[in-house]
């Protein structure tokens, strides 16, 4: 009932983001017809104007928006005017999925055994080195990374291509280059997980049973250990499923991230409100999927 | 036997611990170092004579284009044959400024809603925290562009700029803080949020209440203190985030002006160096290392703090 | 309870994450296509592939290869030479032209192009409905303004007729010494009456899409790549040298030239994309090939702003400015540096020269405008578009010598102010900045392109700048038909402009280059960079 409840409350929260988003891209300043070639009279701008309806007031584009939107049309792009929002998502949509569906699994991958060495071997030295190493991960921009992995994989040692996104070799390196980051952050709370599940009452009530310490971590520290991360993996995935802006540009992969942040640079109405939605819907459903799992792995929380 | 008698309250408790935290301590003295010197160059700078001066100047143009490190300029020059070295520090300002204030501004908007939000409760606190899942579900980016280009273009039209550009830009510069701060307050809400509702039901806020003090007296003198420790080690937890924002939003052309410089501007410009032929190694690993070393210095400290403050870890 | 104490053991889980990888990578390939015969990069996604509504270049070089108009340029010159006209006669007057269409012409799908499809394509172009931008090249056309701007609502008072099946007239208001490059620009191709008719604006959407030109289109992914291939049924379909062209919008200048020294791609053809910092060592390639382009850079001065409304400042300002530094030391792609607006090499013209640099000169006039030694100059802002993403950045780099420049030698401060594209675009249409950059991209080799531009009531003057007497000198040039009168009468206005008044100053001729590895031909140094697509072949196949 719960999560029926949840998802009811999920369509107001949608419309009122639509709405946010309506108001914040008319709100700046610059439109999406204006072009360094100026329209020959100023009849041919109105026209266009009174085309997509941008001559009507704010209110009544919205409304008008939301009747659209009730069909299942998003609008055309004002940019690519012969593109439609939903075309721009069909296509892109899958692609960035790849990506991010990847980029997850190798932070996972990668983080969450870092993140349980860590916790096991506290105070060690695998812990210096594999915090050292995953805070090292948060902390150097994507932007940078990119360009450096392609350098070596791909331009010194030839073992990857360069960019584009065409067969299975081409899906390696971006999602390594977009997880690194998130596999330092599930590193790090995981470990944090960890270390405070080991002194939870659980864990010590476990260990009074006189369970080995090995079963012990394995079997039930990881099951309160996890619970961040899964808390963490909600919002995480939303992030990477919209695809990242700098990877799909330096690698130059077919994605919606790239959309994300020009349509709000060419001030593409309806593509910036289509993909804010689509972002909120990415981002409830998996704060479903976040507390759902929640249910399923801690036995003390549960939802009226 | 005099250990157990002597009072030690929560903060010198945390304060000891941390001062074994090997790592939080070289970080800590890693920061005030640069601290040192990002304050000491430009001081450097006046009272030194004017060749030295001219040449380490971060915005005089010089036609020693790209050159590498050497002993004029200790890490090399670019495009417009501008000292590197200088810039790098200089830039180090404008990120560090961005980091603290835009944390700033996300704590008090942040303590303040998260506060008011678990000690009000009911429906005080749902319409908060609903203004905060919505808030969350919307795509930063498009928050950060809309908000810079509109506040932009009021900072030029409003009159009391008009005559002093010297004005405008410095209220740019500090509208970009201030946008960074305002998307990044959500998290620290719901912390706040959290510790205030547990804290709310405490034995000592009960009675405080029953003693009849006012619900703002309580906050300020009882709930802010108590919460003190968990939003310090956020701060510096978020004051990375937020320089690498700011590097992201450089990277896409929308950070601080040209020409001043911020880590973020030199990284981007010197990332664009990379190529398969020639590649300006100076450009990136200078203005990267020091950033990179500044955000691990960062992130060892609010590690640091956080564990010397939580009582349960061992 | 029994999912949970069957809690996952660690690797197991590892494993399971494992395979969502792999199942992930086998689902995200695609089929994998055989790869095109040439793969081309583009400075960006296109727009659209309307003709009558594009604007840009990157959308330009994609439509050449899909419709055709009654004209074509020739890929080595860059003149016009027939198209789907085979011939056309000039009225002595000048105003009359005549074309005779080939009577083999058939779309892509089918069905024949007639002389009553080139009449559709004019007027439509012409339509408001249509909100062509370009509409305005066509305003030679009698009535073509009018009907454009709605005072005339019936078509068939434009002065474009079809005569019978193959003949078209087309009456202008006065003789145009450039109106057959005009016929070649896209916005005046032949375009597909039934399909727009059927699909309104949807119709590039139609598949299979009928062309009039060499290429069809196979598919167009957004952000990924055009494909064309080779449309059998076009007039010269025998001499299409390649079956299957690529074309990919990239973004980034590094992104691009790596795969292109990785030989995925096999041209670049737009300076934008090929990455600044390495133009010094490219330049000296084999596979680089740089030529003189229909583009001037410049610096735009609001002269509706004090102090900018004395010219006298202005040509302080153009005078202290060291092209020769900006050319050498930051663009270095082997630009040309002038001092006049029309880009040397145009046709039938040659520039007068403009004031070049000298700084002694330019202290002297700025003392006499009332700021000796630059007291008491205000400061002020110079505006350019920043980069995006790693895009280009030269506009900031130069705005950056700029302002050294006129520190050291005028004891001017200026300040520097990266904007939005679009915040950009509407700040100086609205006038509302002290100075910044501009530049133009000439659209037919005649000195019209540039001249015209800084006419009063020009939309693309981005200057405020206005001036009678400079006005009537285009104008009557642009009523001549002897060619030595006009140049004397363009240079007379051009030299008003960058002598006297200086709205603008000039700064450099683009250099564009094109870069393509040895095995590639069919691609040709003219001065508009424009290349036909079918021309172009790679010689010794793989």
């Amino acid at each position: 009932m719960y999560f029926v409840n949840r998802l009811i409350f999920a369509i107001p929260l949608l419309l009122l983001i639509s709405a946010l988003a309506f108001a914040l891209v008319h709100l700046a300043p610059g439109g999406p017809f204006d072009r360094e070639r100026s329209p020959a009279s100023p009849e041919i701008e109105r026209n266009i104007r009174a085309k997509y309806h941008l001559d009507e007031p704010v209110w009544k584009q919205y409304l008008r928006y939301l009747g659209d939107l009730a069909h299942g049309d998003f609008g055309v792009s004002l940019k690519y005017r012969n593109q439609t929002v939903n075309d721009i998502i069909a296509q892109g949509l899958p692609v960035s999925l790849t990506l991010g569906g990847l980029a997850f699994c190798f932070a996972m991958a990668v983080g969450l055994p870092v993140g349980f060495i860590t916790a096991a071997r506290r105070g060690r030295w695998e812990d210096l080195a594999g915090s050292f190493f995953a805070i090292l991960l948060v902390c150097i921009p994507a932007f940078v990374v990119a360009p450096v992995l392609i350098l070596i994989f791909s331009i010194k040692l030839q073992w990857l291509p360069v960019a584009l996104w065409e067969t299975p070799c081409h899906m390696i390196l971006p999602p390594i280059a977009l997880g690194l980051f998130f596999a330092g952050k599930i590193a790090r709370i995981f470990r944090e997980g960890m270390l405070g599940a080991a002194q939870s009452e659980f864990v010590t009530a476990a260990r009074a049973k006189g369970l080995a310490e090995h079963t012990l971590l394995l079997r039930h520290a990881v099951r309160i250990g996890i619970l961040p991360v899964v808390s963490y993996a909600g919002p995480m995935l939303a992030d990477l499923l919209t695809g990242s802006f700098v990877i799909e540009s330096i690698f130059q992969i077919p994605g919606i991230g790239v959309f994300l942040v020009n349509s709000s640079l060419n001030r593409d109405y309806t593509v910036v409100v289509g993909l804010s939605l689509l972002y909120a819907m990415l981002l409830i459903g998996m704060n479903l999927m976040v507390d759902f799992a929640y249910t399923m792995l801690d036995p003390r929380v549960k939802y009226e | 036997m005099s250990e157990i008698n002597r009072h030690i309250s929560p903060a010198q408790h945390a304060w000891r611990r941390f001062k074994k935290n090997r790592s939080a301590i070289f970080s800590a003295w890693f920061l005030i170092f640069l601290l040192a010197a990002i304050i000491a160059w430009p001081v450097v700078l006046k009272i030194s004579g004017t060749h030295f001066a001219q040449l380490h100047d971060p915005d005089e143009v010089s036609d020693a284009q790209f050159s590498p490190p050497d002993a004029q300029h200790w890490f090399g020059t670019d495009l417009h044959g501008r000292d590197v070295f200088s810039r790098v520090l200089f830039g180090a300002q404008i990120s560090l400024l961005v980091g603290v204030v835009g944390t700033l501004v996300s704590l008090i908007i942040g303590v303040l809603w998260g506060a008011i939000a678990g000690y009000a409760g009911g429906r005080v606190d749902s319409i908060l925290m609903r203004i905060v899942d919505i808030l969350y579900s919307l795509p930063t980016i498009i928050f950060v562009i809309v908000l810079i280009a509109t506040l932009g273009e009021i900072i030029k039209q409003s009159h009391f700029v008009q005559g002093s550009p010297a004005l405008e830009k410095s209220l740019r510069v500090t509208l970009l803080f201030v946008g960074l701060g305002a998307v990044s307050w959500l998290t620290m809400a719901r912390i706040v949020r959290g510790q205030v509702l547990s804290l709310r039901t405490r034995a000592f806020v009960e009675a405080s209440r029953a003693l009849g003090a006012k619900p703002h007296w309580i906050l300020l003198r009882h709930i802010i203190p108590n919460i003190f420790g968990i939003v310090i080690t956020y701060l510096a937890l978020t004051m990375p985030a937020i320089i690498l924002y700011e590097s992201f939003l450089s990277f896409l052309g929308l950070g601080v002006q040209p020409p001043m410089a911020s880590w973020g501007t030199l990284i981007s410009d010197g990332v664009s160096n990379i190529n398969p032929i020639r590649i300006y190694w100076w450009l990136i690993i200078f203005p990267g290392g020091i950033l990179v070393s500044t955000l691990l210095a960062l992130n060892f400290l609010g590690d640091g703090l956080r564990d010397a403050w939580d009582v349960k870890s061992k | 309870m029994a999912i949970s104490e069957r809690a996952p053991e660690f690797f197991s889980r590892a494993r399971f994450v494992f395979c969502i990888a792999i199942c992930l990578l086998i689902s995200g390939c695609a089929p994998h296509e055989p790869r095109a015969d040439i793969t081309i990069v583009n400075n960006g996604e296109p727009e659209t592939l309307d003709p009558a509504l594009l604007t840009g270049i990157p959308e330009m070089r994609i439509v050449i290869g899909l419709f055709e108009g009654l004209a074509r340029l020739d890929p080595k010159t860059a003149q016009p030479i027939p198209g789907l006209a085979q011939s056309w006669e000039i009225s002595p007057d000048g105003k009359i032209y005549t074309f005779h269409l080939r009577t083999n012409l058939v779309w892509s799908t089918g069905g024949p192009i007639t002389a009553d499809d080139v009449v559709y394509s004019w007027i439509r172009t012409l339509n408001p409905a249509t909100a062509s931008d370009y509409a305005g090249q066509l305003y030679y056309v009698k009535n073509a303004e009018d009907f454009n701007a709605g005072k005339i609502k019936d078509p068939s008072l434009v002065g474009v007729r079809a005569l019978d099946k193959f003949t078209v007239r087309i009456e202008l208001n006065g003789p145009t010494l450039f109106f057959i490059d005009i016929c070649a620009m896209p916005l005046a191709d032949i375009v597909p009456r039934q399909t727009i008719e059927k699909f309104g604006d949807r119709w590039l959407m139609a598949r299979p899409l009928p062309v009039s030109g060499p290429y069809e289109l196979a598919y167009w992914k957004l952000n990924d790549k055009v494909r064309l291939k080779k449309n059998p049924r076009y007039w010269d379909a025998t001499n299409t040298q390649s079956g299957v062209i690529d074309i990919l919008p990239m973004g980034s200048p590094s992104t691009s030239f790596d795969l292109y020294e990785q030989g995925a791609v096999d041209i670049i053809w737009d300076r934008e994309v090929v990455p600044a910092e390495l133009l010094d060592v490219l330049m000296k390639r084999p596979d680089f090939h740089p030529f003189d382009y229909l583009a001037t850079y410049w610096v735009s001065i609001n002269v509706t702003r004090k102090p900018f409304d004395d010219p006298r400042v202005r040509k302080a300002l153009a005078l202290a400015v060291d092209r020769e530094r900006i050319v050498k030391k930051i663009t270095r792609g082997g630009e040309r540096p002038i001092s006049h607006l029309v880009p040397d090499g145009t046709a039938n013209y040659t520039s007068p020269d403009g004031l070049d640099y000298n700084p002694v000169l330019a202290r002297k006039i700025l003392a006499e405008a009332g700021y000796p030694g630059g007291k008491g100059f205000p400061r002020f802002e110079y505006i350019f578009n920043g980069s995006s993403g790693g895009g280009v950045k030269i506009h900031e780099d130069i705005a950056v010598e700029l302002q050294q420049m006129w520190r050291d030698t005028l004891g001017i401060q200026m300040d520097l102010r990266a904007v939005e594209w679009k915040v950009w675009l509407s700040s100086t249409a609205h006038l509302d900045y002290d100075i910044g950059r501009g530049d133009w991209i000439g659209d037919y080799d005649d000195a019209n392109t540039f001249l015209a531009l800084f006419q009063g009531n020009d939309g693309n003057n981005r200057t405020g700048w206005k001036n009678s007497k400079y006005d009537s000198l285009i104008n009557e040039g642009n009523a001549q038909t002897d060619l030595k009168k006009r140049e004397e009468l363009f240079q007379q206005a051009e030299s008003m402009l960058v002598r006297d008044e200086l709205p603008i100053i000039p700064l450099y001729i683009y250099a564009g280059a094109d870069c393509y590895h040895t095995n590639i031909s069919g691609i040709y140094k003219n001065i508009l960079d424009d290349h036909p697509l079918n021309y172009i072949r790679r010689v010794n196949s793989k």
